[in-house]
């Protein structure tokens, strides 16, 4: 049955990778990379997995030596943070176009410059649109259960996309805490073997991957594209409630927190979550009903779930944790409030980045957050739609 | 040929079946047409090692002219020919040319 560890979101990170036994880990073991791969590399020296471990020389070949070990038909992963995912951008595209089931722990860490290896989202906000489903997750048990998830996400066939499972950097990748672990066993039938469509290496069957391919068929690939990330939504919740039946844990696009009937609502993704949380608990006890609306999957945009959670609210403030540069605000926020829209009431969405470069953000913070809705909801006016919390004037 | 909608062709640009190339007529390409000078051709086949697209069509060792469905045009073989056997004549010019020729011919 399941063990209780102490461990790191690091730790974790590599210990399911462990548990998932890829046939490839491809990663460029120095930073900006993070000690998931460290870690899992003695595994790989001590013998507890099958991995074939390719060290290359950059993170733009890691993803490239995984997109040809995924096109061979191999299970392949890596792992990567901030500036390293910027170096593999090129690939990263290429990878989710070719529809390789591709799984990658992020660890969500600012992007240079001026150097900074602390948290934000800048780096997975930045791949958005690359065609990568996004999971972030709010602490190390997250982690755990999302990265097992998106094994099977990935693999869908009527997905057949690649997965980035986010965790915030240092607040997360270095905090330790109580993590629930599974049997070896439990996850790999859970995962189950992986059976590649189309692999290069069955020889019998000879298909191409990565052709030319110009303006006569690209637009066809794209919105194929477009409809594997609308069936991801279907299939992130079925396996949500699948996971459920073996963990006791259960997931979907989104989470709520808090009062059902509140209508003050924060809607955050990451670690910020759990900091919400502690909010909405200290304002119930003194006598403020609000809730939490956690995004876990950024991509694809859960808009119904979020729609549904938010037709009898007053108010909405959305955090993020990037900054979209020239834009209206936030990259969340652009999704929620684009996504309210076409709703009959009108609800005020208000943004609030915060926490740039790894600046703390505390339950305070929130609740100001709160207060701001609190004011909001009175007089009905919105008197900065953006706003920068924890930033010195 | 009718281009099929994204519901129909494989997923990611995947090509399933194998020397599919054929079916693209990459000699569509060309601007330059190869001209070969019977007369002039010593069927040394310096043109079929330098062709880059295999398009110097070869009978019992004697070159007998071009692939034009996949010739790009390129002139390395007029380029690289000893006996200047290979001339390299504009498509457009050629093809006004051949439709004169019809034109003679029925009168």
């Amino acid at each position: 049955m399941e063990t209780i560890k102490a461990m790191t979101g690091d730790e974790v990170a590599a210990e399911t990778i462990r548990q998932i036994n890829p046939d490839v880990m491809a990663a460029y073991p120095i930073t900006p990379q993070t000690e998931i791969v460290q870690i899992f590399s003695e595994f790989v020296a001590n013998g507890l997995v099958d991995t074939e471990m390719v060290r290359v020389e950059s993170e733009h070949s890691a993803m490239s030596a995984c997109v040809g070990a995924a096109s061979a038909g191999a299970r392949a992963m890596t792992a990567t943070s901030a500036n390293g995912l910027a170096l593999m951008w090129e690939i990263v595209y290429i990878a989710a176009s070719l529809r390789l089931p591709i799984v990658m722990p992020v660890v969500n860490r600012a992007l240079s410059g001026p150097i900074n290896i602390h948290c934000d989202h800048s780096d997975s906000m930045g791949a958005r649109d690359s065609g990568w489903i996004q999971l972030y997750s709010e602490n190390c048990q997250e982690i755990y259960d999302n990265l097992i998830q998106a094994v099977r996400i990935a693999e869908d066939k009527s997905v057949l996309l690649p997965v980035m499972v986010t965790f915030d950097g240092f607040i997360i990748s270095h905090g330790t805490e109580r993590v629930k672990i599974l049997e070896d066993e439990q996850v790999r039938k859970f995962i189950g073997k992986y059976n590649p469509r189309y692999p290069l290496l069955d020889i019998d069957n000879p298909v191409t991957y990565g052709p030319l391919d110009l303006f006569d068929y690209y637009f066809e690939h794209k919105r194929q594209q477009v409809e594997a990330m609308k069936n991801a939504l279907d299939v992130i919740k079925k396996i949500g409630g699948e996971y459920a039946q073996l963990s006791g844990r259960s997931y979907d696009l989104i989470e709520e927190f808090g009062s059902p009937d509140a209508d003050l609502v924060v809607i955050a993704a990451g670690s910020t979550a759990g900091t919400v949380k502690g909010a909405i608990e200290e304002l119930k006890e003194e006598g403020i009903n609000a809730k939490l609306l956690k995004i876990r999957a950024f991509r694809p945009f859960p808009q119904d779930e979020i729609k549904q959670s938010l037709r009898k609210v007053a108010v909405v403030a959305v955090m993020d944790r990037s900054a979209s540069f020239g834009a209206v605000g936030g990259p969340i926020f652009l999704e929620v409030r684009s996504a309210l829209l076409d709703e009959e009431r009108r609800v005020p969405v208000v943004n609030y980045i915060y926490g740039l470069g790894g600046r703390n953000i505390g339950i305070e913070d929130i609740k100001k957050v709160f207060q701001d809705l609190i004011q909001i909801k009175k007089t009905g006016k919105v008197k900065n739609l953006v706003n920068y919390l924890g930033v010195r004037e | 040929m009718k281009e099929k909608g994204w519901k129909d062709v494989p997923l990611g640009g995947l090509i399933l079946e194998a020397g599919s190339a054929k079916e693209y007529l990459t000699g569509t390409w060309r601007t330059f047409r190869p001209i070969l000078d019977e007369k002039k051709c010593k069927h040394c086949l310096i043109c079929w090692i330098y062709c880059p697209d295999s398009s110097i069509i070869v009978e019992d060792g004697k070159m007998k002219g071009f692939r034009y469905d996949y010739c790009k045009g390129c002139g390395i073989c007029s380029t690289e020919c000893p006996f200047k056997a290979i001339k390299m004549v504009e498509e457009a010019k050629y093809k006004a040319e051949k439709e004169g020729e019809k034109q003679n011919g029925n009168n």
